[in-house]
C-alpha cells in the first residue's frame, strides 16, 4: 500500500514544465501504450536540463512520467556512454580515438588537450569548466580527427584549432 | 462436408503441428515451434543450463546449452532453437562439448572460485557443471570483476560478485511477480545483475528468485551459513497460510527446520511460492515455544506434565459445565489448523452436547450460513483461472492475501483478461483494473447493487422479487454499467469474494448481491476464505453443519456469537483470539470476562498479551511442520502432509491433544491409534469442486442495503504477514515493507479533516476500547475511512468495523 499516484506526481514535478513539453513530443512518436519508447530521448533532455548529467531523482522522475520501473530507466542510462550519471564540466569534450582519427593522430590531439588543460581523458578540470572524455567512432572519418562539443562536431583538429576553441569557450 | 472429411483434416493438423526428429540417435516428437531443450526435458536427455527455466521467457544468453546440429553451420543454443522435422541434435558430440566447455571457461573468468564459503556450495548449478564442462585450471590470469553488494532487504542475501548475468531474476520480477526490482545496468564486462540503488526488494514472491539463482549470488538472508544442503533431511509438506495449499519442501537437520523451499506442482503453485510459504518456518524455531503445559495456579503460571494439565483441564471445563451448563462452552479454531484437528475439536465440543465451535474469525455475519455451499470455494481450478477474460474483485486484496491466486489472475490480464474491483482500499496490483470503485464496505454495497441492476438491463434478465425492492432507489454509475458490459460480454468470468467481503458486518448481502452477479453474467464465483477454510467446513467445524455437511442435531453460536455474547469456557485451537479475530476487541472483552480459557498453542504468548492473563491452562501444541494432517485448498484438491521433524518438547500434534482430552471426558469414541484412524473416521467427501456446487443454495435479499453510515469508519485488515500464530512470528518476514506496523492509516484530505499529521500520536476510539497509534498518510484509503490493521497488540482493543473517531495526542 504506498501512496501510488501521489507519490508518482512529487517525483515527475522535478521535471520542468519545458522539459515534459520537449519530452512529450518524443511520446507522441510512439503508440499511446508505449511510452517507454521514449525513454532514451527523455534522459537526453532531462540531462541537458540538469547541466549534463543525470542523478537518480531524475531518472525516477523520468521512469514516473513514461510509467515504466524505475530499474529500466537505469538499465538504458548505465547502458549508453552519452548518459552522464555523475556531475561533469561545464563543456563536454569527446575525442574520437578510433580507427580513422588515430590514423589521423588523436593521440596528438589528446596529448594537446591534456596539456592545455592539466587533466588526464575522463578528468574534468578544477574550475568544473572542461571534461575530456574518449568516445568511439562518431561517424565523421571524413574529417578526422574530430570531437565533439556540446551537440557540435568539430573536424581536422589541430593545435591551432584547439587553441582557438578552448579561447573561445566560456 | 461430411465430419469424416473434418475429423481428418483436424487429424492432418495435429500431425501437422508435431514434428519428429533426433536427439543423440534418439527419436523424439514434439509439438512444431517448440523449443529444443524442452523436448530434451521431456525426453530427459540433459543438457546443461542456467539461464533457461521453464517457466520464464527465453533469454538465451548464457550459451551454457549450445547442441550440436546436423546442418547448422555453429552449435545452436537449444533454448532458443525451435524443432523441425527431420532435424538431428547432437548433445554429446565433440563439436557440442567443445562449445559447451568453452562457455564454462567463460563463465569461470569471473565467477569466484570459493565454493567452500559460498552458501549455494551443494546445490549450485555451476559448481555441478563445471564437474563436467570445467578445466582443472584456468587460463586466465587476469584481475576478476568484483561487484559492490547493495542491501536488498531482510529475506535475500546477495553476492553478486557471483552472479553470471542469467538474468532469471530480472525475468522473474518482470515477467511472474509483476514488478520490475532487479535489472541489468551497465554494459558489457560492467553489467551488474541487481537494483542500482539500495533499495528492498519488497514483492511478496522476491524468495523465488533464491530458488532460480543458480548461483550463490542470490541465497535466503535467514537461512544463510546455516546448513549444507547435503546435511539436509528433505521432506515434502503443504503451505496451510493461505487457501492454495502451495507444496513444499521442508529441509530438517538435528530435528529442526532450516529451511522451505517450492516443490513443483503445476496444478497448485507450478513451481512459485510465496515469501509467506517460504519463510514462515523461522517461527517453528522461535524462542518462545511452549514446550511444557502449563497451568495458572493462584494467578501464578506453573509448568506441569501432560497427565495434571489435562485433568487441570478437566476440572475447570466440568465446574462451568456443572454451574452455567454445557452451552457456555465455545471452541474456536484458528483458520490454518489441519482437518483432522477442526474434525476432532467439532467432534469433542458436540460429545460434550453443544455445537459451539467454528473458526471463521475472520467473518462478522452469518446470517446466510444454511445457504452457503459444501464449503467457501474457488468454483474452479486454479489452472482456469488463467482462462478467464473478465474478472471482479470484492473486496479482495488478492496479491497479498492469496498470492500465487494473484499470479493466475496476473497471467489471465496478460492473457487480455480486464480486471475490475469493488474494493475499500485502493491496493496496487501489478496491472492496475480497469474499473474500480474505491469506498466504505457501504459504498461498495452500493456499488455491487448498482451492477446487479446494470446486469439485469444489460442481459434483460429479471430480478428476483426481492430483489426488485431492494434495488428500486439503486441508479447504476457509468462504472457500475462498464463492469455489468465487460462481465456479460467478456466470457469466461471470474468474481472473487476477499476477506473484506467476509470481514465486515454485512457480509451476507456481499454474497447475495455476488451470487446475483455471477447468475446474471454467467461468471464463476468464487469464496475466498481464509487458510484450511475449506477443511474446517467439511470437517463440521462450523455451528450449523456437521462432518461432510451432515445436518446437526443442536446448532451452536458462530465465532463472532461466541466473543459477543461472551462465554464462560473456551477452547482455542491454534488462536490468539485478539490478534486472529478482526472483531479484536470483542474477542478481548470476552477473554477478559471468561472463567476458564484452554489455550492449545504452539508459543508462549509473550508479555502484555492477553492470554498471559486470560488463560487458565495451555497445551503445547505441534506446528504443522511438527504434525501430520490434511490441507484442502479452495478449488477443494485434499492434500495431506507427514510431519518433517518431531515436535518440541513435551508438545504433542494438536489431534493427539483433542483425543486424550476426549478420553478424559471419558466420551465415546476417541480411541485413535494414529491420524489415519482419524481421516477414515472423518472420511471427507468433497463435491463442490465445480462451478455449479460452489454457489449460494438460494440468493436472499435483505430489506436494506447496508446500514449506518458513519462519519469515520474503521476499516479492519490482517496484513500478510499478521494471518496467522505461526507468521506472525516469522521474524525476517516482519522486517519486510508488507508489515505495516500497528499505524492508521488516512488519506490527507481526511487528515485535514481530522487535523492530524504524519507521525502524529493519536487515539483511535471505538465503541469496543481504543488504540493509541501513529498516523501514517495513505492516499490508497478512501474518504471517511480509517485503515487500521488488526494483528497487532497495540490495535487489539478496536471492534472490526463501524464508527470511529480520533484524538491527537
Amino acid at each position: 500500500m504506498i501512496n501510488t499516484q501521489a507519490a508518482l506526481n512529487l517525483k515527475i514535478e522535478m521535471l520542468t514544465l519545458a522539459t515534459r513539453e520537449e519530452i512529450d513530443k518524443w511520446i507522441a512518436k510512439y503508440p499511446a501504450d508505449q511510452k517507454q519508447s521514449a525513454v532514451m530521448a527523455a534522459l537526453r533532455i532531462v540531462q541537458d536540463q540538469n547541466g549534463g548529467w543525470l542523478n537518480t531523482q531524475l531518472m525516477d522522475a523520468i521512469a514516473a512520467y513514461l510509467e515504466m520501473p524505475p530499474i529500466a530507466v537505469y538499465e538504458v542510462a548505465t547502458f549508453y556512454s552519452m548518459y552522464e550519471l555523475e556531475p561533469i564540466g561545464r563543456h563536454k569534450i569527446s575525442i574520437c580515438t578510433n580507427i580513422s582519427c588515430m590514423l589521423c593522430g588523436s593521440e596528438e590531439v589528446v596529448a594537446h588537450f591534456e596539456k592545455r588543460l592539466g587533466i588526464k581523458l575522463g578528468e574534468t578540470t578544477a574550475d568544473g569548466k572542461i571534461t575530456l572524455r574518449e568516445v568511439e567512432c562518431l561517424g565523421a572519418c571524413v574529417g578526422a580527427p574530430m570531437m565533439q562539443i556540446g551537440n557540435e562536431y568539430i573536424e581536422n583538429l589541430t593545435p591551432e584549432t584547439i587553441d582557438q576553441l578552448l579561447a573561445g569557450l566560456e | 462436408m461430411s465430419t469424416t472429411t473434418d475429423k481428418v483434416a483436424a487429424e492432418d493438423q495435429i500431425k501437422n503441428d508435431i514434428v519428429s526428429f533426433e536427439i543423440d540417435g534418439q527419436t523424439v516428437t514434439a509439438e512444431k515451434g517448440s523449443m529444443l531443450i524442452r523436448a530434451a526435458d521431456a525426453a530427459g536427455i540433459v543438457i546443461p543450463r542456467f539461464c533457461y527455466h521453464k517457466n520464464l521467457t527465453v533469454a538465451a544468453n548464457c550459451r551454457m546449452c549450445l547442441v550440436e546440429v546436423e546442418k547448422a553451420p555453429k552449435p545452436l543454443p537449444a533454448c532458443a532453437t525451435p524443432v523441425a522435422e527431420g532435424m538431428k541434435v547432437f548433445t554429446q558430440s565433440e563439436v557440442a562439448k567443445r562449445a559447451q566447455k568453452g562457455v564454462m571457461e567463460f563463465l569461470l573468468i569471473n565467477h569466484p572460485l570459493d565454493c567452500p564459503i559460498c552458501d549455494q556450495g551443494g546445490e549450485c548449478t555451476l559448481q555441478d557443471l563445471a564437474v563436467g564442462y570445467g578445466g582443472d585450471n584456468s587460463r586466465y590470469q587476469e584481475a576478476k570483476r568484483v561487484v559492490v553488494d547493495k542491501d536488498i532487504g531482510p529475506l535475500i542475501a546477495t553476492e553478486m560478485t557471483r552472479c553470471i548475468h542469467c538474468t532469471r531474476c530480472v525475468r522473474f520480477g518482470q515477467e511472474v511477480a509483476g514488478i520490475m526490482e532487479m535489472g541489468a545496468t551497465g554494459r558489457g564486462e560492467h553489467t551488474k545483475i541487481g537494483t542500482y540503488i539500495e533499495k528492498s526488494i519488497d514483492s511478496e514472491l522476491s524468495g523465488n528468485i533464491i530458488d532460480l539463482c543458480p548461483v550463490g549470488a542470490l541465497t535466503s538472508k535467514p537461512f544463510r551459513y546455516s546448513a549444507r544442503p547435503w546435511e539436509l533431511i528433505k521432506c515434502d509438506s503443504i503451505s496451510p497460510h493461505d487457501n492454495v495449499g502451495a507444496n513444499i519442501t521442508v529441509h530438517t537437520r538435528d530435528n529442526k527446520v532450516m529451511r522451505v523451499i517450492a516443490r513443483e506442482n503445476n496444478e497448485v503453485n507450478e513451481t512459485w511460492i510465496s515469501d509467506r510459504d517460504r519463510f514462515s518456518y523461522e517461527a517453528n524455531n522461535h524462542g518462545d515455544r511452549l514446550t511444557m503445559p502449563m497451568i495458572k495456579v493462584d494467578n501464578e503460571w506453573q509448568e506441569t506434565d501432560w497427565n495434571s494439565a489435562l485433568e487441570f483441564t478437566l476440572r475447570g471445563l466440568s465446574k462451568v459445565i456443572e454451574q452455567h451448563g454445557i452451552d457456555n462452552i465455545g471452541a474456536l479454531a484458528a483458520p490454518h489448523c489441519a482437518t483432522e484437528e477442526f474434525y476432532l475439536l467439532q467432534k469433542l465440543l458436540r460429545a460434550l452436547g453443544t455445537g459451539n465451535v467454528d473458526h471463521r474469525t475472520g467473518q462478522l455475519d452469518f446470517s446466510d450460513d444454511e445457504l452457503m455451499p459444501d464449503f467457501p470455494g474457488l468454483g474452479q481450478s486454479l489452472q482456469s483461472l488463467e482462462e478467464s477474460k473478465s474478472i471482479l474483485l470484492i473486496g479482495s486484496n488478492i496479491r497479498k492475501d492469496q498470492p500465487l491466486i494473484g499470479l493466475r489472475l496476473r497471467k489471465a490480464q496478460q492473457n487480455g483478461a480486464s480486471l475490475m474491483v469493488i474494493n475499500p482500499v485502493n491496493y496496487d496490483f501489478t496491472r492496475q483494473p480497469e474499473l474500480q470503485t474505491i469506498g466504505t464496505p457501504q459504498q461498495m454495497l452500493e456499488s455491487l447493487a448498482g451492477l446487479v441492476k446494470a446486469l439485469a438491463d444489460e442481459t434483460g434478465k429479471s430480478l428476483p422479487g426481492d430483489a426488485i425492492k431492494l434495488l428500486a432507489k439503486v441508479t447504476p454509475g457509468d462504472t457500475e454499467q462498464a463492469m455489468a458490459k465487460i462481465l456479460s460480454k467478456q466470457s469466461p468470468a471470474t468474481i472473487l469474494l476477499g476477506n473484506y467481503a467476509f470481514s465486515n458486518s454485512h457480509s451476507s448481502q456481499f454474497r447475495a448481491l455476488a451470487q446475483l452477479v455471477a447468475n446474471f453474467s454467467g461468471a464463476k464465483i468464487g469464496f475466498m476464505a481464509q487458510a484450511n477454510s475449506a477443511g474446517a467446513w467439511l470437517a463440521g467445524c462450523v455451528p450449523h453443519r456437521g462432518t461432510n455437511n451432515s445436518a446437526t442435531d443442536k446448532t451452536g453460536s458462530t465465532a463472532h456469537d461466541m466473543i459477543k455474547e461472551p462465554l464462560k469456557a473456551y477452547i482455542m485451537l491454534g488462536l490468539e483470539p485478539a490478534l486472529d479475530c478482526i472483531d479484536a476487541g470483542r474477542a478481548r472483552l470476552a477473554m477478559e470476562s471468561a472463567e476458564f480459557i484452554t489455550m492449545l498453542t504452539p508459543f508462549k504468548p509473550g508479555a502484555g498479551e492477553l492470554a498471559l492473563d486470560c488463560a487458565s491452562v495451555m497445551l503445547p501444541m505441534a506446528t504443522f511442520f511438527e504434525t501430520a494432517g490434511t490441507h484442502i485448498n479452495c478449488e477443494g484438491k485434499m492434500q495431506t502432509y507427514r510431519s518433517t521433524v518431531t515436535p518440541q518438547g513435551e508438545s504433542r500434534p494438536a489431534w493427539k491433544i483433542l483425543r486424550v482430552l476426549g478420553n478424559y471426558f471419558e466420551l465415546e469414541g476417541f480411541d485413535y491409534n494414529s491420524i489415519d484412524d482419524v481421516r477414515k473416521e472423518m472420511n471427507i467427501v468433497i463435491s463442490n469442486n465445480s462451478q455449479s456446487d460452489n454457489v449460494l443454495k438460494q440468493v436472499k435479499m435483505p430489506k436494506k442495503l447496508g446500514g449506518k453510515i458513519f462519519n469515520l469508519y474503521r476499516l479492519a485488515e490482517l496484513p500478510i504477514y499478521r494471518t496467522d500464530i505461526i507468521v506472525r512470528r516469522a521474524s525476517a518476514l516482519q522486517l519486510t515493507h508488507d508489515n505495516p506496523g500497528a499505524r492508521a492509516r488516512v488519506n490527507s484530505d481526511q487528515a485535514a479533516k481530522l487535523n492530524i499529521k504524519q507521525d502524529d500520536l493519536i487515539r483511535v476510539r471505538m465503541l469496543e476500547g481504543d488504540a493509541q497509534i501513529n498516523v501514517e498518510i495513505d492516499e490508497s484509503i478512501p474518504d471517511a475511512c480509517i485503515w487500521v490493521p488488526a494483528g497487532y497488540n497495540e490495535t487489539s482493543a478496536l471492534g472490526a468495523c463501524g464508527q470511529a473517531s480520533v484524538s491527537k495526542l
